[in-house]
């Protein structure tokens, strides 16, 4: 199979197979989910439970002076890792390209040179989150194989875009080929581990809100 | 012109003049990315340098590639260094035909056993011989026979260096680039020899010939005329890149060295061919161009003489350099973009997922009302999802 063909494949059949998973995972997940509701709670409103969800869902992205104090490194180093990939992600032009594939809308990227910057960050910031996650005792205690999956899983399709960009190792396709397929991976994977919490996370911010707010705490 | 004639004593018997032929040597060294120091040495080179034999044989090919070559003919400098050489054998520019041009490659061959360059353009169907024949002969038979006395062999366009338009997706010839042929076959005694046992027992295995790929469909004129030139000047082949391309003309991509490249850094993209993108001359990415993996000299050598190439003109590259550009999914769709409809197995899927998530739900349910029932305990291994 030559590099073409290889990326032809990779675009092609192995796509279409890593979204079917990725979807029908992702939303086999959520549902199930809410479907297993909650027992109605028969207590009077002491506030808007809709109002405290949503409220939460972004106050709760700040940290609190707390936990930024106990783990610097955790909360700044997630943070910047999380932001990177979300430029990278949704503001590389090939990448708006793509998506605008998928879903038919468009928007304006942001300079090459700058997703160019922004990813040597966050390569950076990923490995040494890793580092950390090893070197520190509790954390390290705490890990498990599929902390370190997830990792892999994220830390790939970063570095790989990265020499896709560049052209660095191999033919252009070949990076290209390996680029798609290492996000088809994360993506096959996705609804089975922890990175699942990229949707959970809004559904579980949503619920404290709610439930704080019903009672009438200001969460 | 006499065949022992050196190149420069036969450019002075054509009027040209030593500025034109320097011209010609710093223009070589410059693509060749060589410092100005090299420039007299390559003046020097070519002028002693006696004209080389040159065989060209022509497979599966379009004659495009010759007409490329063409172009870069007189009055302009680099066409006279191929008067310069001794195109033996060339279906297209010889005179002769029939019997008589095989005759003439025949002699060729013989005068220069060893020392000729060997120029193919097309590729070698495998399929069945009889598919491309030339005096009768297969195209394995004349490239197995003619590289064995050749010094290099230089397969020029896309066809003869990766297998091109005719090894494109489904391949009916079973086409076969020459370097990936003599890969294969390259051990192989022509059967043009079968009569002949002293030829047969002199053809050598031609495995391990030097091959250099001038790749593009067409490849541009001077980067043909400039690997020739390269090779008389420094007598060996140039530095190749992992194609087996010569790094000087191909080291570089389309996206590297593209006057639209600001626009891409960016994020300016013409939609469509008459948008105002288009009109403002943004990048061509999102109409399918290859730049970004395409390796070619095109924006910096340019056609015509160096007056414009394909993206200064308004249309995306189509990557004819690389191996397999016409199976790269679409000339108008960037070669990031998925092939398939996947917006479409996306909904699917979340039909399926929907049902199949309802389904899973209510069996959560009424394992949890069981639970409540029996007075179970729920630990936190059952609530594990394993992630
Ligand atoms: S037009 Fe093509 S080669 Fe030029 S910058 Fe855009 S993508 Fe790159
Ligand atoms: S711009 Fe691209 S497709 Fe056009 S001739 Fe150059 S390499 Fe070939």
């Amino acid at each position: 199979m030559s590099a073409a063909e290889l990326l032809m494949w990779i675009r092609g059949p192995a796509l279409q197979f890593a979204t079917v998973v990725f979807v029908i995972g992702v939303v086999v997940r959520i549902l199930e989910i809410l479907v297993l509701g909650r027992k109605q709670d028969l207590a009077a409103a002491r506030g808007s439970a809709l109002a405290g969800g949503l409220r939460t869902i972004f106050s709760r992205s700040v940290p609190d002076r707390g936990t930024l104090q106990r783990s610097t490194f955790n909360v700044v180093a997630g943070y910047i890792f999380h932001f990177g990939i979300f430029l990278a992600l949704f503001f590389f032009a090939p990448h708006i390209l793509f998506l605008h594939d998928v879903f038919g809308v468009y928007w304006p990227s942001l300079p090459t040179q700058f997703i160019d910057a922004v990813t040597v960050v966050t390569m950076i910031t990923l490995l040494a989150v890793l580092l950390h996650r090893i070197s520190h005792k509790v954390m390290r205690y705490l890990s498990r194989s599929s902390d370190y999956l997830a990792w892999l899983l994220t830390f790939l399709p970063v570095l790989t875009g990265y020499l896709a960009f560049h052209r660095i190792g191999l033919t252009p396709p070949m990076l290209m080929a390996l680029h798609i397929a290492s996000v088809e991976l994360l993506m096959v994977a996705f609804p089975f581990t922890k990175l699942m919490h990229a949707f959970t996370l809004v559904m579980a911010r949503y619920y404290n809100g709610a439930m704080a707010g019903r009672k009438g705490v200001n969460a | 012109m006499p065949k022992d004639q050196s190149i420069g004593e036969a450019l002075r018997a054509r009027g040209i003049s030593r500025r034109g032929f320097l011209k010609f040597c710093a223009a070589t060294a410059s693509l060749m990315a060589l410092p100005p120091s090299m420039v007299p040495i390559i003046a020097q080179a070519l002028e002693r340098a006696r004209r080389p034999s040159v065989i060209w044989l022509s497979f599966q090919e379009c004659t495009g590639c010759t007409e490329s070559l063409t172009r870069s003919h007189s009055p302009t400098v680099e066409g006279l260094i191929f008067d310069t050489i001794s195109l033996d054998y060339h279906h297209t520019l010889q005179a002769a035909s029939g019997a008589a041009a095989e005759a003439a490659r025949a002699a060729a061959m013989q005068e220069n056993w060893g020392n000729y360059i060997l120029v193919v353009d097309g590729s070698i169907p495998v399929g069945d011989p009889g598919y491309s024949t030339i005096a009768g002969i297969s195209n394995m038979d004349m490239l197995l026979e003619t590289a064995a006395g050749a010094a290099a062999i230089v397969s020029v366009g896309s066809c003869a260096a990766f297998g091109g338009i005719p090894h494109a997706n489904p391949n009916p010839t079973g086409a076969l680039s020459v370097a990936a042929f003599i890969r294969e076959y390259g051990n192989r005694t022509p059967n043009t020899f079968a009569a002949d046992a002293a030829a047969q027992a002199a053809h050598t295995d031609i495995s391990s010939k030097p091959i250099i790929n001038v790749s593009g469909c067409p490849p541009i004129p001077v980067v043909i005329t400039g690997v020739l030139a390269h090779f008389l000047t420094f007598g060996k082949i140039p530095d190749l890149d992992s194609l087996g391309r010569p790094l000087a003309f191909y080291g570089q991509s389309i996206h590297d060295r593209c006057y639209r490249r600001p626009f891409y850094d960016k994020g300016l993209f013409a939609n469509t061919f008459d948008d105002e993108g288009a009109k403002k001359g943004w990048c061509l990415y999102k109409l399918g161009c290859k730049g970004p993996t395409t390796y070619n000299a095109c924006a910096t050598t340019k056609w015509n003489d160096g007056t414009s190439f394909p993206i200064q003109s308004g249309h995306p590259c189509l990557g004819c350099s690389e191996p397999d550009f016409w199976d790269g999914g679409g000339f108008y769709k960037a070669i990031s973009t998925p092939t398939g409809d996947i917006s479409r197995t996306a909904v699917y899927a979340i039909g399926a997922g929907a049902a199949a998530g309802v389904a899973l739900g209510a069996l959560n349910r009424a394992k949890r009302t069981r639970l409540q029932q029996t007075h179970s305990k729920v630990g936190i291994d059952d609530l594990d999802k394993g992630g």
